[in-house]
């Protein structure tokens, strides 16, 4: 489509999701709604009929993973490249190293942990219209939905919601200024030439930047080839195009159609109307200064234009990429983003897997999933909870706000509140779990009591 | 505040009751600056005429229309004559609501001063507007008059509002067209809070920081520096009480807003309301009254045009065509041209041949033969001989230009000044009978009309005077000025030096057109300007990547970079010492205090060391056997 190629960066086993990911489950295949974070995306991009994919995985083994499950998954629907790199190459370092088989105009990089449905389709166009260097997708930055853990992390919650700092033109098409990383608990820096050139910039720190861009290529590889040093394309490659818009120094070559573009018009038209309230007063001046005026190319004050494509308020729009993101996606895919998980609810607004097997006084509430094979004992309650495949479950368990993979076995009298269960976990009898986090093949011994712990096999 | 609570107290919360409160005005009847020097030693700076009436008739006669009822016309620098105009204005005989007081301050030096004079007399029992008495306007205070109740009533700390207009300033010369510099502010778009506000911005900043804890309470700010503040404030009276509280509060902007804003003690917010299509503007250099001007003679400015009596102004102007005032008697030869947008006072007489165009001339003055008068303002009672050319020239009340006179742009000259046959007065000079004031006076801080010139002015008038038509003024303070040659033969008058203010930026608040040279000249810097700041960027990013991992280098990554390079230069000439025969040990000591001066670790110490000797190892081979191992 349109002459975009796409780089999916899967990642491979990010420390921070320890210890949910591990050599078997990297970041790509854990599971959201019982299937990979990866599929959201693969869809997403196919729904927009972006079907010729490269994907990047950190690692040997953890691209064979996700090799294998596409190629699994996807056989005929897609076309796919799982690439290899090396582990914390960093973004940027994965786009080098795939930067070869990049031929296309223009290239779409998404993250493989994004869970949305605003169309990439749309980013893509914004892209092509402005011709800009590069377009961002920017999400309003979640407000993560009122967690049972409690009110005491309410303060914490108000300092995270913030991801970026984004400076945007009054008609929010061009981004003039971004901050990530560190620099967003920093004070606001803003070039003055960028602000002098729009008159006004609109300043928000409710957006986030949500790790889908558009790049045109010849610009992303000269900057690639050119900064070695940049590490991340979101902390530094976008914030650095940002930065020189206005002075563009990436070779010329590669930006020779966007100097005619509006961005550039942007500068030279306020040039020109400053020259002509210049025109009656000093007539003379005007003649020689628009014979100077910057369109004779070494002259030319090269610019490239950045845009932004804000996705609206309604749409879904989150990075798996925290243990806190993990249960809130999840929650919010069986809950009020229910629409991406792609399946169909019960009349309780629940996904019960006919597979499944309960017991008598079991209740399985809204906005919870039981997936196929899975049994449950008597007396049970699930509550806005993800139950995986093959569990065993027995009597008089409780699992509130958590996620439970598969092939998980919970003895009676077990009580699992706002956790995170992987695979092949066994609960003895009368395990009590609150926010914690269990590795994959962990046994917790029988009566024994977790808080806001992460346990994992050794 | 005291006396607010008092009101309060008497008239309950009922809005009602409130809204009886008259509205009042405290009109600053002195500027607090020298931009209009010398004119402004003589006459103060309300009384100066705009395009044929004292500036503060147009600002009263504003503040009447809005519905002000008190108007309180503070008065330092020349205050009697101040007090002199208004006793013989309609403004004080006119029966009906709106009343004008003055009020006299000898020692006041500052805005801030005037308004703690204000408070003191407890004259103010509610919002009032604050401006200067050189404010032109023309539009309707009633919403924003309105919107600064509605706030007060939810919010009582939201203590003034600020008028502003869009104005975009040139990206060259970074000035409004009113030659001001431009105003960055910080404004919430759905409250219209200010939260920023920086005027006189530093042109060698390339950013503006911002203070993280502004996002904390929005999440969304508009950066602007397209907008153009008015100057016309309404202020609760809590303004007054905070400058009494505050007594370094001098400058309105500068201190007041700038304090406020910067303290979130208090809390105390300034809000902005944006007008569209009504003018308001202030006349703050010559280039805001060139510029202000041919707003009022284009009509921007309406009711506030020459031709309609919205005060007892002048007699009878006429509307031509293209813009063209003229007063009833008006003496023009058949021969003389007035080209469009001019205005002739009246009594005046102009003679053959002689060209007008884009000029204000005041009443009776009498202009020669084959004159050419350009974008000038000529004031009352000119005499303007044979074939003199004026461009861009401001002259003043009693000015006699002899014949063949010629003024380059941007020349001001001041009272009754008299310029011998066929002189030339180069480009931005200011003429006055006044010498120049020493330059103590000139001082940053003394910026304000000092209310001691205005006593010594008298005496010095008369003194020159009298000497007038003498050749060498005799008691010229300083040789350099002392030759009125430099006005001609029986020329009187003083050149005053430019320095004051500094030459260089003479340009930018003159009357005169930015000329073709400068506007070139900042084309070209704006150019060269790029490769300077493409290093800039390439330093920027270069560390920029490392914010994660070292927070203290942060937003200062670009010093830091610099830092390193000349921590490394430094060692490598210290190093370069050790060669040269300074014994080891000193050179040791040198280096590790050099390491602790700029504040670098072992390791940056020891690889910019190893760099040194790699590098006189190259240069040099062979040539010493010094062990440098010890050194490191």
């Amino acid at each position: 489509m349109m002459d975009f190629q796409v780089v999916v960066l899967a990642g491979g086993t990010a420390k921070k999701l320890a210890p949910l990911v591990s050599k078997e489950v990297p970041k790509a295949l854990l599971p959201v709604a019982n299937r990979p974070v990866l599929s959201y995306v693969l869809e997403l991009l196919e729904s927009s009929n972006l079907k010729d994919l490269i994907v990047v995985v950190e690692g040997e083994d953890a691209a064979l993973r996700v090799g294998g499950w596409i190629s699994g998954a996807y056989v005929d629907r897609l076309h796919v490249e799982v690439a290899a790199v090396p582990e914390d190459v960093g973004t940027a370092g994965a786009l080098r190293a795939v930067a070869h088989h990049l031929t296309a105009n223009d290239v779409l990089i998404v993250s493989g942990d994004l869970v949305s449905d605003v169309p990439p389709g749309a980013v893509a166009a914004t892209h092509r219209r402005h011709g800009a260097v590069v377009t961002t997708l920017l999400c309003y930055a979640p407000v993560s939905g009122p967690s049972d853990t409690g009110s005491s992390a309410g303060k914490d919650k108000v300092k995270k919601s913030r991801y970026n700092i984004v400076g945007l033109d009054p008609t929010r098409q061009l981004l003039l200024h971004i901050a990530a990383g560190a620099e967003v608990e920093k004070d606001i820096r803003v070039q003055k030439n960028i602000l002098r050139a729009v008159g006004q910039l609109e300043i928000r720190a409710d957006l986030m930047d949500a790790h889908m861009y558009a790049f045109k290529r010849t610009v992303l590889q000269d900057v690639l080839d050119q900064k070695d040093t940049f590490h991340s394309i979101r902390q530094d490659v976008l914030p650095y195009l940002v930065r020189t818009q206005l002075r563009s120094e990436i070779s010329a070559n590669g930006l020779h159609k966007v100097e005619d573009n509006a961005n550039g018009r942007v500068s030279s038209q306020n040039y020109v109307t400053w020259m002509s309230q210049h025109r009656e007063i000093a007539p003379s001046a005007y003649q020689e200064l628009l014979a100077l005026s910057p369109r004779s190319p070494e002259n030319a004050l090269r610019t490239h234009k950045c845009c932004a494509y804000i996705a609206s308020k309604s749409k879904y729009c989150a990075r798996l990429n925290s243990i806190q993101a993990f249960s809130d996606i999840n929650r919010d895919v069986v809950g009020e983003a229910s629409h991406l998980s792609g399946y169909s609810f019960s009349s309780q607004n629940n996904i019960i897997h006919p597979s499944a097997e309960l017991g008598s006084k079991t209740t399985v509430g809204p906005q919870c999933m039981l997936a196929e094979g899975s049994q449950m004992g008597d007396k049970c309650s699930v509550k806005r909870s993800i139950i995986g495949r093959h569990c065993r479950i027995g009597s008089n368990v409780k699992i509130v706000n958590s996620v439970v993979m598969n092939h998980v076995t919970i003895e009676d009298g077990c009580l699992v509140q706002g956790s995170v269960i992987c695979s092949n976990v066994h609960l003895q009898e009368r395990v009590v779990l609150k926010d914690c986090q269990i590795g994959a093949g962990y046994v917790v011994t029988s009566g024994s009591e977790y808080k806001s712990e992460p346990l994992a096999r050794k | 505040m005291a006396q607010k609570k008092g009101h309060r107290s008497l008239s309950s919360d009922d809005p009602e009751e409130l809204a009886r409160v008259p509205l009042q005005a405290v009109l600053l009847a002195d500027s607090f600056a020298t931009k209009f020097r010398p004119i402004t030693l003589e006459r103060p700076k309300v009384l100066l005429p705009l395009v044929n009436a004292p500036m503060i008739d147009y600002t009263l006669a504003w503040l009447e229309s809005v519905g002000v009822e008190e108007a309180f016309v503070f008065c330092c620098a020349h205050s009697q004559q101040v007090k002199d105009y208004l006793n013989k204005s309609q403004w004080m005989k006119q029966p009906g609501t709106f009343t004008v007081q003055p009020i006299e301050s000898h020692d006041s030096i500052s805005a801030g001063d005037a308004l703690r004079v204000i408070y003191n007399l407890g004259v103010i029992c509610g919002d009032f507007v604050l401006v200067s008495g050189d404010t032109i306007s023309n539009m309707s205070l009633k919403e924003a008059l309105q919107e600064h109740k509605e706030r007060r009533k939810k919010d009582p700390l939201a203590v003034m509002t600020m008028v502003i207009k869009h104005s975009k300033p040139s990206s060259l010369t970074h000035q409004t067209r009113l030659g001001n510099d431009e105003i960055l502010m910080a404004i919430d778009p759905d409250t219209k809070e200010l939260l920023y506000y920086e005027d006189k911005t530093d042109q060698s900043q390339r950013f503006i920081t911002l203070d993280k804890m502004l996002l904390a309470s929005t999440p969304t700010l508009h950066l602007h520096n397209d907008k153009q503040d008015c100057y016309i404030d309404i202020c609760s009276p809590e303004v007054l009480s905070l400058f009494t509280d505050n007594f370094d509060y001098q400058h309105l902007r500068r201190h007041f807003v700038k304090g406020l804003l910067v303290d979130d003690l208090m809390g105390y917010k300034i809000f902005t309301h944006e007008i569209h299509s009504s003018y308001a503007a202030r006349i703050d250099n010559f280039r805001s009254y060139d510029t202000i001007s041919k707003d009022i003679i284009q009509r921007w400015t309406y009711p506030m045009v020459p031709d309609v009596q919205y005060f007892g102004n002048c007699s009878q102007m006429k509307l031509d065509r293209l813009g063209i005032y003229k007063a009833p008697e008006v003496d023009q030869s058949r021969t003389a041209q007035i080209r469009a947008f001019s205005l002739i006072g009246n009594g005046t007489a102009i003679g053959d041949h002689s060209v007008i165009s884009n000029s204000v001339i005041g009443q009776s003055c009498t202009i020669g033969r084959n004159v050419s008068i350009q974008g000038s303002y000529i004031w009352d009672n000119v005499i303007i001989e044979d074939d003199c050319k004026l461009s861009h020239a401001l002259v003043c009340d009693g000015v006699h230009l002899r014949a063949g006179v010629v003024l380059e742009p941007g020349v001001i000259l001041s009272f009754k000044v008299e310029v011998g046959q066929k002189i030339v007065i180069p480009a931005y000079s200011k003429v006055s009978l006044l010498p120049q004031p020493s330059k103590q006076d000139s001082d940053e801080e003394l910026e304000y009309a000092d209310a001691n010139s205005g006593v010594v002015e008298s005496p010095s008038i008369t003194s020159i005077a009298n000497t007038r038509n003498v050749d060498p003024v005799p008691d010229s303070p300083d040789a350099e000025h002392s030759d009125t040659s430099e006005v001609g033969i029986s020329g009187v008058g003083y050149i005053w030096s430019t320095t004051e203010g500094g030459h260089e930026e003479e340009w930018r608040h003159s009357i005169a057109p930015i000329p073709a040279e400068k506007l070139m000249e900042f084309c070209l810097s704006a150019h060269t300007d790029l490769g300077v700041s493409n290093q800039d960027v390439n330093s920027l990013p270069a560390s920029g990547e490392l914010q994660l991992d070292s927070e203290s280098t942060g937003f200062d990554d670009g010093e830091d970079y610099k830092d390193s390079a000349d921590f490394e230069k430094e060692v490598e000439a210290t190093f370069q010492r050790v060669l040269a025969g300074v014994n080891p040990e000193n050179v040791i000591l040198e280096i590790n205090s050099l390491r602790l001066s700029y504040d670098m670790s072992h390791a940056d110490c020891a690889g910019s060391l190893f760099y040194s000797i790699m590098k006189s190892a190259l240069s040099a081979p062979f040539s010493s056997n010094l062990s440098f191992g010890n050194l490191i």
